[in-house]
């Protein structure tokens, strides 16, 4: 089985864009929808987002609402919570998710807790987007992941689209989201014309509105014998890598959990009820994230579910080298996925 | 009084306060200091024998803000339920001033049921949206989201203000210099205060900051600073009321730093061994200062002040009440109000 389940209904209408251009798709409509949403940030006005984030929207909606920031993450996030907790909807975005250092406090502290300090009378209902991901040897402090670090912190929910309609979708979502959303985006998934990228970065989107709703993983690909459960720019080489194992009869079920939080639970435990093998692909690091989670949702659910002991394909608890070869080795490529999906096969 | 950057005086702000204005300002000053008689006494009721934290009707740490008054009282007394303030670790005294309904922000101190929230924030965390009032227990970091709050506000086209309240310690922080630069670039109507009490926790501000005064730090991003030498509570008043009509009528930001005095320790607990200037806290209390000073210009009387501290009495007893006959947040409740 190779049918790759189509995301849309049949029928919608679509276009082809890119990842990047439908999650500023998203961002106008809802502009357009709500004079409360605004977009703060460095270089998100002329330069249009350093990933092409905001490209356009500068000269649709103007500098009041499209607004360049100073080199200051914590005072313009934290402008972003003053601005949700009066009734406002900013989407805020910190250029990298490795700069959450700088303003970390904000973010955890003051986004997500202050709904909750405040016994549920104080909604903030922001969005905080950030570039995320390695692959283009940008070196240990712009290229990490870090969704699981924002997912272990409660009180946000953190999603991660992989492909141009989720991205469409998921933001759109995220920005009617009553609560802070994280919405983090690969650099690796925006199909960006100047660094390598995946042919299904440029995909059909649904035109005008679409809402997916946070929350529910996507089956991308179905297959009996083995799971593969994974986000972002790891969903692109897992559905590279189950077509290849296709063709040798191994038919891997790729699911693209688009949230960490809420994390799709039954949607894993489902899958892993059909295919009784689980490979888990986590471009974060390692221990104490999402791939452990996702083993110890099978594990608490019925450890007898897997056939064999799970693998883990995410980055060896090491900073991102910057010397390419050294880069490739620690991602979680097409290569690595493919042993450890082999690996669970054999077992 | 020194003012480091020349400010237009706004026609609408009075250099002194009448009469009437002198009695509110007395008043806000006697509430906020019985509530916190109150918390102390409630606080170490049941400490054990000898003194656990974590133990008696209000656990955990507490910081009080006695002899801090003519900052609180003197600021809000410009305010309106529509602005914002946001305070610190040591908020009670601005809550009150600002009018945050004092039952349940008893209760929240009590971690009961019927707090402002529903005993998940305590003492350093209190949101009021009702006075759009909250705090934040991290140095200087009640900064930025105050800083959105006056974005809202502008952008709604309002002459609605928010005030930002730190202590001197906080002025060392990034988060404080980040806030100052975005606010007076972008014009935000907010009114930086810096409670200057001299000490953080046990580090005296010479000890730790390189100017004498916060109030120049404000001529570093273009924005009036003021500074306050005597914890003069009319002094405070007059600036506040420059700095608010200011930020109302389109013309920005302001700081005004406060050297006032923290009468009892940092938290509960505090043995204050560093402290040189104990001795002198008492003679410096501001409340006490500025009852005498009333009643020698006959704003006050020996019947008046007896009756202000008879009505304070009544309502912090009111509210103390309130928070211990209400009920405890229930176990199986713990993990409610994580999301909306």
């Amino acid at each position: 089985m190779t049918i790759t389940e189509p995301a849309l209904p049949v029928g919608t209408p679509t276009h082809r864009t890119t990842t990047a251009k439908a999650m500023v798709e998203a961002i106008a409509l809802e502009m357009e929808r709500d004079p409360g949403v605004v977009y703060l940030g460095e270089d998100v006005g002329k330069y249009g987002g350093i990933f092409s984030s905001t490209a356009g929207l500068l000269d649709r909606f103007g500098p009041a609402r499209v607004i360049d920031t100073p080199i200051s993450e914590t005072a313009f996030i934290g402008l972003g919570i003053g601005a949700a907790v009066e009734g406002m909807r900013p989407v805020v975005e910190l250029m990298f998710a490795d700069f959450m250092g700088v303003c970390l406090d904000q973010i955890y502290n003051h986004m997500a807790k202050i709904h909750f300090e405040s016994g549920g009378n104080v909604r903030v209902p922001m969005v905080l987007t950030m570039a995320a991901g390695g692959g283009y040897s940008d070196g240990a402090q712009h290229s990490q992941c870090l969704w699981g670090t924002f997912a272990h912190l409660p009180g946000m929910k953190v999603v991660v689209p992989s492909s141009p309609a989720d991205a469409k979708g998921l933001m759109a979502a995220a920005i009617r989201d009553d609560n802070p959303v994280v919405y983090v985006f690969h650099k690796g998934v925006m199909g960006l014309p100047w660094m390598t990228r995946s042919e299904r970065t440029l995909d059909e989107v649904p035109d005008g509105e679409h809402v997916v709703p946070i929350g529910k993983a996507n089956v991308v690909r179905s297959g009996s014998d083995v799971t593969v459960v994974t986000v972002s720019l790891s969903v692109h080489h897992a559905v590279d890598v189950a077509e290849r194992l296709a063709e040798d009869g191994i038919e891997a079920e790729v699911l693209d959990l688009r949230s960490l939080v809420p994390l799709d639970r039954d949607a894993i435990i489902a899958s892993v009820s059909k295919t009784h093998r689980l490979v888990v692909v986590d471009e974060d690091y390692l221990s104490f994230g999402l791939s452990g989670e996702v083993v110890a949702t099978v594990a608490e659910h019925d450890p007898r579910l897997l056939a064999v002991p799970p693998q883990r394909v995410a980055v060896p608890d090491v900073p991102i080298p910057y010397a390419r070869p050294l880069e490739q080795a620690v991602l979680p490529g097409p290569a690595r996925i493919e042993a450890a999906i082999r690996t669970v096969m054999r077992g | 009084m020194t003012t480091s950057t020349p400010a237009p005086t706004p026609a609408a702000a009075a250099s002194a306060p009448d009469d009437p204005t002198r009695l509110a300002l007395y008043e806000t000053m006697q509430l906020c200091r019985t509530f916190e008689e109150a918390v102390l006494r409630e606080y170490h009721a049941d400490k054990g024998p000898g003194f656990d934290i974590g133990r008696g009707l209000i656990p955990g740490e507490m910081h009080l803000a006695a002899g801090q008054e003519p900052v609180a009282a003197g600021v809000c007394a410009h305010l309106t339920a529509e602005d914002a303030v946001t305070a610190t670790h040591r908020p009670h005294h601005l809550a009150i001033a600002h009018g945050v309904d004092m039952r349940r922000m008893a209760a929240e101190i009590f971690g009961r049921a019927t707090g402002l929230g529903h005993g998940r924030g305590g003492h350093m965390h209190l949101f009021d949206p009702a006075t759009h009032f909250s705090c934040s227990g991290i140095i200087a970091e009640g900064l930025p989201p105050a800083l959105g709050q006056a974005f809202a506000f502008q952008r709604r086209g309002t002459d609605r203000v928010a005030v930002a309240v730190t202590g001197e310690g906080a002025a060392n922080q990034g988060a404080f210099h980040e806030s100052l630069n975005l606010a007076a670039l972008w014009q935000l109507p907010v009114i930086f205060v810096v409670e200057d009490n001299d000490w953080a926790i046990s580090v005296h501000r010479q000890a730790s900051t390189a100017v004498p005064s916060n109030a120049d730090r404000a001529a570093a991003y273009g924005m009036p600073g003021t500074r306050i030498e005597d914890n003069d509570v009319e002094a405070v008043w007059a600036a506040a009321g420059e700095a608010v009509a200011r930020a109302r009528g389109g013309g920005g930001p302001s700081l005004i730093e406060v050297h006032t005095v923290r009468m009892w320790g940092h938290f509960e607990g505090d043995a204050q061994g560093y402290r040189d200037d104990l001795g002198e806290a008492a003679a410096r209390d501001p409340l006490h200062r500025y009852r005498t000073r009333l009643l020698e210009r006959g704003v006050l009387d020996d019947v008046r002040v007896r009756h202000v501290t008879e009505e304070c009495e009544g309502l912090v007893a009111e509210a103390i009440a309130y928070a211990k006959d209400s009920p405890l947040p229930e176990p199986v409740t713990a993990t409610s109000f994580v999301f909306a």
